[in-house]
């Protein structure tokens, strides 16, 4: 903090350059100097070395090579599964918790489920990673509960093919963290769906049908697809969960990175920066698509 | 037509709790199995009696506090005077307050690795060194827990009437902003406290055995204490989330709840 100095006049923020007159500009933005230290440091400067590092071998030399590799055989296939398991997952989590969502919040819903639904959301979207993949275990595994409860229904889960230690699996898994992340960012944008709007409809002759065809969904169109969007990119991110459920059966950008790390495999660490300039490439995209249409949809928010 | 609205309501919301409930009773049970039908605690027992378990937790709990305590140095100075004098620099200081959404853990660990692999051992052979990137993750929820905080209450209005009495910076800030902030304060603390006490892959690269490492570890061999973790785990969360509501109530408004390391 810079030594104390009084503050002059009224409405500093309002009247911008009051002040500057009477201090150095430098010293105006010596409380941020750290933050902006910090993120260099330990974000930005690493985030860096990883985009620079693709493009260079071992002893210093430019190369493609890298970047060409992962248009190939297991790299390849690394990003396929992940983006569809990013995409499966971000859509089915979308629907089913948009839908919880709304039964939440809709006209109508008692007062006491929004805070208890948001609160159980909270709590599984934050309950995540290793220990979500032993529940999962203990519960679809090849002894879990339900595993054995529907085997004594006569129901034979792995008999007919499935196992949890597949894409299958793991889909089934993200969607605990999926469902409720959608519906702790969905449920301030069905707000926006005003009750007036489907009482005018309905006061036109629109059956309900018509309402969410010309109304409703034209509304929540753009956050809705904000939202997922920013599940596909929480499901693309995902490390724990994959490495402590599969141990690499299933093939991911995330683990392949892990596994190049921990020398695991016998790879140049060279390639491991490619497949995360890979990684960043494709969240920075989905973000850039996120801020789009998250300017759409603030034209409906209060 | 009320009739049939509440009837969709509640399907759908079972629907959710079912998904929501099952994986943890099917854990509950889990962990209960002492093999042959027969159900005892011997799985807490062993954790209990597992001197890693409590170097674990108690590793990953000095780490979140050390997030904590660095986050909050470093942006309640920073979302202040943005607030209060630097309103031009706003979009970008939350420009990179999201950044760290853009760089997944596992890409935050390489870079992080490529940068100081060659620094001193007494910095990078600590678990300590893993305070750098959790700081990273936590960031842009402690942001905007802060951001949220400092909409709320009138800075200029109560910084003047601080100063005007006689307030140094240091004053202004301990003894009338952050007794104002005390909510989203809280509230961004326990979401770091919740990230920080699952978080497993910067850990789990770097070698360092913090409770999520360890409940992998025990689950590479023996279920059933992996089941018991699992809802100690469980359980962590749900105080950290708990913590968020007592004090988001205070708060009156939204707060944040979404973190979590996948």
């Amino acid at each position: 903090m810079a030594q104390p100095a009084p503050l002059a006049g009224r409405a500093v923020g309002a009247a911008p350059g009051g002040l500057r007159t009477r201090r150095p500009p430098v010293l105006d933005l010596l409380p941020v100097v750290p933050y902006f230290a910090y993120t260099l440091a330990f974000l930005l400067l690493p985030a860096a070395t990883v985009l620079v590092g693709a493009f260079f071998t071992q002893d210093g030399q430019f190369t493609l090579a890298h970047l060409a590799a992962l248009l190939e055989g297991q790299h390849l296939q690394a990003y396929v599964n992940s983006l569809q398991l990013s995409a499966a997952t971000a859509v089915a989590g979308g629907a089913l918790g948009g839908l919880m969502a709304y039964a939440a919040v809709s006209p109508g819903a008692p007062r006491w489920i929004r805070p208890t639904l948001t609160t159980f959301a909270g709590v599984a979207a934050n309950f995540a990673g290793v220990p979500l993949a032993f529940a999962f275990i203990a519960t679809l595994g090849t002894v879990g509960l339900l595993t054995r409860l529907l085997q004594a229904l006569g129901v034979d889960l792995y008999g007919a093919g499935f196992t949890l230690f597949s894409f299958a699996g793991l889909a089934l898994t993200y969607t605990y963290f999926q469902i409720p992340l959608m519906i702790l960012v969905i449920a301030p944008a069905l707000d926006g769906l005003r009750v007036e709007w489907q009482e005018a409809a309905a006061s036109l002759g629109a059956t309900g049908v018509q309402f969410w065809r010309y109304v409703g969904l034209p509304v929540l169109a753009p956050s809705v697809l904000g939202a997922m969007v920013l599940l596909f990119c929480n499901a693309f991110a995902a490390y724990a969960t994959p490495y402590a459920l599969t141990s690499g059966v299933v093939n991911l950008v995330t683990t392949q990175i892990g596994n190049v790390l921990q020398g695991n495999v016998l790879t140049d660490p060279h390639l491991g920066h490619a497949l995360a300039l890979g990684m960043i490439a494709v969240i920075a995209v989905a973000m850039a698509g996120y801020a789009l249409l998250q300017r759409r949809a603030a034209r409906w928010m209060r | 037509m009320t009739g049939r609205f509440s009837a969709w309501r509640a399907v759908w919301l079972l629907l959710g709790g079912c998904y929501f409930l099952v994986p943890l009773v099917a854990t509950a049970e889990f962990s209960l199995r002492a093999g042959g039908g027969r159900y005892d605690l011997s799985a807490y027992a062993f954790v209990l009696r597992d001197p890693r378990f409590l170097e674990s937790f108690r590793l990953s709990l000095v780490l979140a506090l050390e997030t904590i305590a660095v986050a909050l140095v470093l942006l309640l100075p920073t979302v202040y005077w943005v607030h209060l004098r630097l309103a031009r620099l706003r979009p970008l200081v939350e420009f990179v307050s999201v950044l760290p959404f853009v760089v997944p853990p596992i890409v935050l660990v390489v870079g992080l690795l490529n940068l100081y692999r060659g620094a001193p051992e007494l910095l990078v052979g600590s678990p300590h060194f893993l305070v750098t990137g959790y700081v990273i993750l936590a960031l842009p929820y402690v942001y905007r827990a802060l951001d949220a905080g400092l909409r709320a209450i009138d800075v200029h209005t109560l910084t003047e009437a601080a100063q005007s009495l006689g307030a140094g910076w240091l004053t202004t800030m301990a003894r009338v902003i952050l007794p104002n902030l005390q909510g989203a304060v809280l509230s961004g603390a326990f979401l770091t406290l919740a990230i920080v006490m699952g978080e497993f892959t910067l850990a789990n690269v770097m070698l360092f055995s913090t409770f999520s490492v360890y409940i992998n570890y025990i689950g590479e061999t023996q279920a059933t204490p992996a089941a018991a973790l699992t809802l100690a785990s469980f359980a962590v969360t749900w105080v950290a989330m708990a913590g968020i509501l007592v004090v988001g109530r205070q708060l009156g408004g939204r707060q944040a709840q979404i973190g979590g390391a996948r």
